[in-house]
Formats: structure tokens, C-alpha cells, sequence
């Protein structure tokens, strides 16, 4: 019985060095909160720098709150994380049975303004330029009725580093 | 959310004890901010010694925080981790918030 092989089937928690993490959870913040908690556990054995493990924490929080509050608008649903660590980095990919991003495609990814009157300040629609701002790859693809965003972060520490 | 409050020469602090402003936490932490700031100083800072990390929902409480203090009073941030510096830095809201290393930072200023 090859221990790698089996460690890959199951995912994380049963292997040293599990390179793969799935999961299905609800479409719940408390569920997101908890899948980054496990999802963090799991990047610390594979021996990810606390830097990446952070900005690639940032990336799945907001593209998981997005499947929650827009995909399914907070009604019950389901979203399945398929993790691996792949030559060219970690892969992403999340699926959901929400509705499709509008036009079924990628928003842009400029940041929100930041104007100097208080009261014009941005309380949102800062996720999509944190993603992309954190991930080197983001992909998007309705497929029937799934959605699917796959995103790759880099996992060699310092690329995206600015202190 | 409960949060933790004092008062210093003008200078109200307002401590988060919890490890996350995220989705699920950031309209508790909004009305907790609300309750903290309906009085008292008008400089307050923000302690965010205690928390590891920030989502965009809990970034948008913050802000919110800020502007609902109204004209002539402030909200300052202080002792930001690594990764919620990084939320702040990517948004450019680290330009638009006076950040300090730590919440006392500003006492020392005005004493020293």
C-alpha cells in the first residue's frame, strides 16, 4: 500500500504530507470561517510561509463570501473546495449551484477609489481586487448549472511580498 | 461583539478581543463600534492587536465605523498583523487611516 496514494484519496489530516484537500461545505459564513481555519492547518504541514498561507486565506475568503452572499444570496446551498498543490503553484477550485456571475464572466479588478471626503468612502466591493491582487491565475466557467472559479496562488514565498 | 473601551486624555480606546472581523462577525462588530463611539473623545483608535485577520465585509465595517463618527471626531488604527495590514495595503485604505504601531502610540505622542 503506497502511503502517499492513500493520503492523496482521503485529503488532509491523514497523511504528513497530504497534497490534496476537498471538502463540501454549506454556503454558510460560520461554514467559511471554519473550512480557512481547517484550510490553514492544512498549507502549515505542507510547510507554506505564513506570508502566502495569509494571502492565499484572503483569496479563498472572498471569492467563498461571494458565492454566499451572491451566488445563493444567503439561501442554503453547497460549494465544494477542491485544493492541490500543483508544480505551478496551489490550485484552486470552487464549485457552487448558486447563480452565475453577471454576464458570466470575471468582474474587473480595479480597486474602489479612495477619495479624500470621508463620506465617499467605499464600504465594499473591495473582494474582486482582492483576489485578483492575491492570486496569480483566477479563472471563472458556468457550466450547466455550476459555477466554477479556479484560482492559482503562488506558493514560493517573496513573489508577492511587499512589506 | 463585545468590545473594550478607555479613556485617556481625549483619547478613547476601543479594543476588538476576538481573532476575526469577517462576513460572519462584521455587522456585530459595526453595531458593538456604534455603541463604543456614541459618546465620549473624539479621537478614538482602534485596537486591532487581537485580530489576525480581515476580511472585505469586515473592512467595510471598519470603514463604516470611521464615517458614521461624524464631522470633527476621528478613528485612528493601531497594532495591525501581518495579514490584516495586507487587506489594507491591497485596498489602499492603509493611505486613507492613520495607522499606528500600537494604541498607546498616540498618548505618547502627545505627552512626549
Amino acid at each position: 500500500m503506497n502511503g502517499q496514494a492513500g493520503a492523496e484519496a482521503q485529503g488532509a489530516g491523514c497523511g504528513r504530507m497530504a497534497r490534496m484537500f476537498y471538502r463540501q461545505i454549506a454556503a454558510e459564513d460560520l461554514a467559511v470561517r471554519a473550512l480557512l481555519a481547517e484550510m490553514r492547518g492544512w498549507l502549515a504541514t505542507l510547510g507554506i510561509g505564513e506570508e502566502r498561507c495569509g494571502a492565499i486565506e484572503i483569496g479563498l475568503a472572498e471569492a467563498l463570501n461571494n458565492v454566499v452572499e451572491h451566488a445563493y444570496a444567503n439561501a442554503p446551498g453547497e460549494i465544494a473546495v477542491d485544493m492541490r498543490l500543483a508544480a505551478d503553484g496551489l490550485r484552486v477550485i470552487l464549485c457552487d449551484r448558486g447563480a452565475p456571475l453577471p454576464r458570466q464572466r470575471l468582474p474587473a479588478a480595479a480597486a474602489p477609489p479612495t477619495p479624500r471626503r470621508r463620506a465617499a468612502l467605499p464600504e465594499g466591493g473591495f473582494g474582486w481586487h482582492l483576489i485578483r491582487s492575491v492570486a496569480r491565475d483566477v479563472d471563472y466557467a458556468r457550466a450547466g448549472d455550476r459555477n466554477c472559479l479556479t484560482l492559482v496562488f503562488d506558493i514560493m514565498p517573496g513573489a508577492t511580498w511587499s512589506p | 461583539m463585545k468590545l473594550e473601551v478607555s479613556d485617556h486624555d481625549g483619547l478613547r480606546i476601543v479594543t476588538v478581543p476576538e481573532a476575526r472581523i469577517d462576513a460572519a462577525a462584521a455587522l456585530r462588530f459595526k453595531e458593538a463600534m456604534r455603541a463604543a463611539t456614541a459618546e465620549g473623545p473624539d479621537h478614538v483608535v482602534l485596537d486591532l492587536a487581537q485580530v489576525r485577520f480581515v476580511d472585505s465585509s469586515g473592512l467595510g465595517a471598519i470603514v463604516a465605523a470611521m464615517k458614521a463618527l461624524g464631522a470633527g471626531r476621528r478613528l485612528d488604527l493601531a497594532a495591525l498583523t501581518p495579514d490584516v495590514a495586507k487587506v489594507f495595503r491591497l485596498t489602499r485604505m492603509d493611505t486613507v487611516f492613520v495607522i499606528h504601531e500600537d494604541a498607546e502610540a498616540p498618548l505618547r505622542r502627545a505627552t512626549g
